[in-house]
């Protein structure tokens, strides 16, 4: 298949059309603009709708009334403005309807910085909404993996009918690189929902989408939460693992720190020092499997890279290794990017002091 | 025997859970009555939000779906423009449409979407407990206004038509009341209107209903109404705001 050029908030745009993505609602915020402007001008074009919300939360809630018409559905925007949906991503996973989200994050807390960050990892594992539930999570690091994951993305929403998130971040978002397109979908071929609502020309039963249930039938949904939660830590969980097997040292990574990351990794190998790579592709669920596979005789010590302070993934990093492993973090926050000599720099100090 | 009564198809079978005295059930019974008269029973989506209207989970018969806290007419802008050909309207009160959900409202009439929104304005907050609503008049006791609306510190009720009517984009803006069988006959002309308006392509519809609530308003159901004619009309005047179609 042949290859383009394109910016990544636009690549992610594409990726959710061809996927059969035929509603998408956003309000403008940096850096993720390039998201809704292409689908303002694409979506129309494939019989699509596009809204420019009034507000995150309008938004969101549009996605939600779209979703529940059985619409495949897509929403974007940049760490404040998730805060602000995430009341709609609570009532969507309340309500059992799928959904895509995208945050193309950036520095913070509160506006923070406009600059790319990832700081808000605990936000989209642990607590994208009230109520106690999970999103699936996805961390892509290249523009290639970010079309494959949001093209993917919309199946993973219709299958567990839940939202999913694509958590990328301003770098990614801006940069450009070359991508494979996949397949265009058209909706018209896929099958329709049994829960959808809107009267589609044949007779049924009316059909209720809500949030709020009778008390035994939320406990209900939520028991099978946890079963639908320990499928996806089995079967769904993604990492890419680096020179594993012989590693005293281990890096962990995603998205766009992985790629700094791993140029250390490599020139450190160069080096002769015995260090090797995870790098979660699904955050929630975290790749467990990848960790189950350290020997902590072997391991000296685990280094979490993440483009954030404090670190945030090192929760996850211990209870994946049950605490059996040091772990240390290096970071940047704030808009600041990691580079290269920071990155080696500060693994190469930790080595040190272990070795 | 012929039968000349029945109940709407549009509504379940069912018992209300409403208050004695509340008017959620007539308005509940003459928007489904238009609905069946419009033969769009199997058509209708309607979206509830939060508050006792909620509760219209149980009670109507048609397609519905739930929403968050004053987001119904975003939830309703997804649904119609994803669903175009559905009847979509939403049934919200006044702390929902006039306080949470101000922003939504004014920028899915000021969109014009074809939908239609049926405000159900009660002047307070019934489901939590009778707190001052953004619509609650000067004077008017509430648990969070003991000793009455303050205009100087609460300010002055917020009056919907009025604001939604200075916007170019609506096809319909009209106010009743449900206070008496001939004011329920003209909101049930209003509703069928602003029905036949959505399914005309005309545009965004919107129809407000001066409803009681005597449980928090601590009235009997017949003060209530008594209340309704003495306060609350004079304050919101009834009519037709804006009608697109309407012969100069």
């Amino acid at each position: 298949m042949s290859k383009q050029l394109m910016k990544g908030c636009e690549a992610v745009a594409e990726a959710a059309v061809r996927a059969g993505c035929r509603f998408f609602a956003g309000y403008p915020i940096t850096p993720q603009n390039e998201i809704p402007e292409y689908m303002s001008s694409r979506l129309p074009e494939v019989g699509g709708t596009f809204v420019q919300g009034e507000s995150e939360i309008a938004s969101i809630n549009m996605v939600y009334g779209a979703s529940a018409t059985g619409t495949r559905a897509m929403t974007s925007s940049s760490s404040p403005g998730i805060s602000l949906k995430t009341e709609g991503i609570s009532y969507l996973a309340g309500a059992l309807l799928p959904a895509v989200i995208v945050n193309v994050s950036r520095g913070g807390p509160g506006l923070g910085s406009i600059q790319p960050a990832q700081s808000d990892y605990l936000q989209a594992t642990k607590a994208p909404g009230h109520g106690g539930f999970h999103t699936l999570v996805f961390a892509p690091s290249t523009l290639q993996e970010a079309v494959d994951l949001t093209y993917e993305a919309f199946d993973y929403a219709e299958r567990d009918r839940c939202p999913v998130m694509i958590l990328m971040d301003g770098c990614l978002g801006s940069i450009m690189e070359s991508v494979s397109l996949p397949a265009m979908k058209d909706p018209a071929e896929f099958e329709e929902t049994k829960w959808a609502v809107g009267y589609n020309g044949q007779s049924r039963p009316t059909r209720i989408i809500t949030s709020i249930y009778p008390e035994l039938v939320l406990e209900n949904n939520n028991k099978a939460r946890v079963e639908t939660y320990a499928r996806w830590a089995k079967e769904d969980a993604k990492a890419e693992e680096l020179l594993l097997d012989d590693a005293q040292y281990v890096v962990v990574a995603y998205g766009i720190a992985a790629r700094v990351a791993k140029q250390a990794v490599l020139a450190l190998r160069a080096k002769g020092i015995k260090i090797g790579m995870i790098r979660p592709i699904t955050l929630y669920p975290f790749p467990k499997q990848s960790f189950a596979k350290l020997n902590s005789a072997n391991v000296k010590a685990i280094i979490d890279i993440e483009m954030t302070i404090p670190a945030q993934m090192e929760e996850d990093i211990a209870l994946a290794t049950h605490c059996a492993i040091p772990i240390h973090s290096y970071g940047r926050s704030g808009g600041n990017l990691l580079d290269d000599d920071g990155v080696r720099q500060a693994i190469e100090k930790i080595v040190g002091g272990e070795a | 025997m012929e039968k000349t009564y029945t109940r709407p198809k549009s509504l379940q079978p069912l018992q209300s859970g409403f208050c004695p005295g509340c008017l959620h059930g007539t308005a509940s019974k003459i928007i489904s009555e238009v609905i069946d008269e419009l033969q769009q029973a199997h058509n209708a989506l309607l979206v509830l939000p939060v508050g006792c209207a909620t509760m219209g989970l149980l009670y109507w018969k048609v397609d519905m779906i739930g929403s968050a806290h004053g987001r119904a007419p975003a939830v309703a802008t997804g649904a119609k423009r994803s669903h175009p050909s559905s009847l979509v309207f939403t049934y919200q009160g006044d702390g929902d449409l006039a306080a949470i959900g101000l922003g939504e409202i004014l920028s899915a009439a000021n969109r014009g979407e074809n939908i239609t929104v049926v405000f159900a304005n009660n002047s307070t907050y019934g489901m939590t407990g009778g707190q001052m609503a953004p619509t609650t008049l000067v004077g008017q006791k509430s648990t969070t206004s003991p000793s009455g609306r303050n205009a100087e510190t609460e300010g002055h009720p917020i009056p919907m038509c009025e604001l939604i009517k200075e916007l170019k984009s609506p096809a319909f803006v009209a106010r009743y009341a449900l206070d008496t069988p001939q004011n329920i006959r003209k909101a049930r002309a209003g509703i069928k209107k602003a029905f036949s308006y959505q399914l005309e392509e005309k545009g965004f519809s919107f129809v407000e209903l001066l409803t009681n609530c005597p449980t928090n308003w601590g009235l009997t159901p017949l003060q209530s109404l008594e209340y309704m004619q003495n306060h609350t009309i004079p304050n919101y005047p009834l009519g037709v705001f804006k009608d697109k179609e309407a012969k100069e």
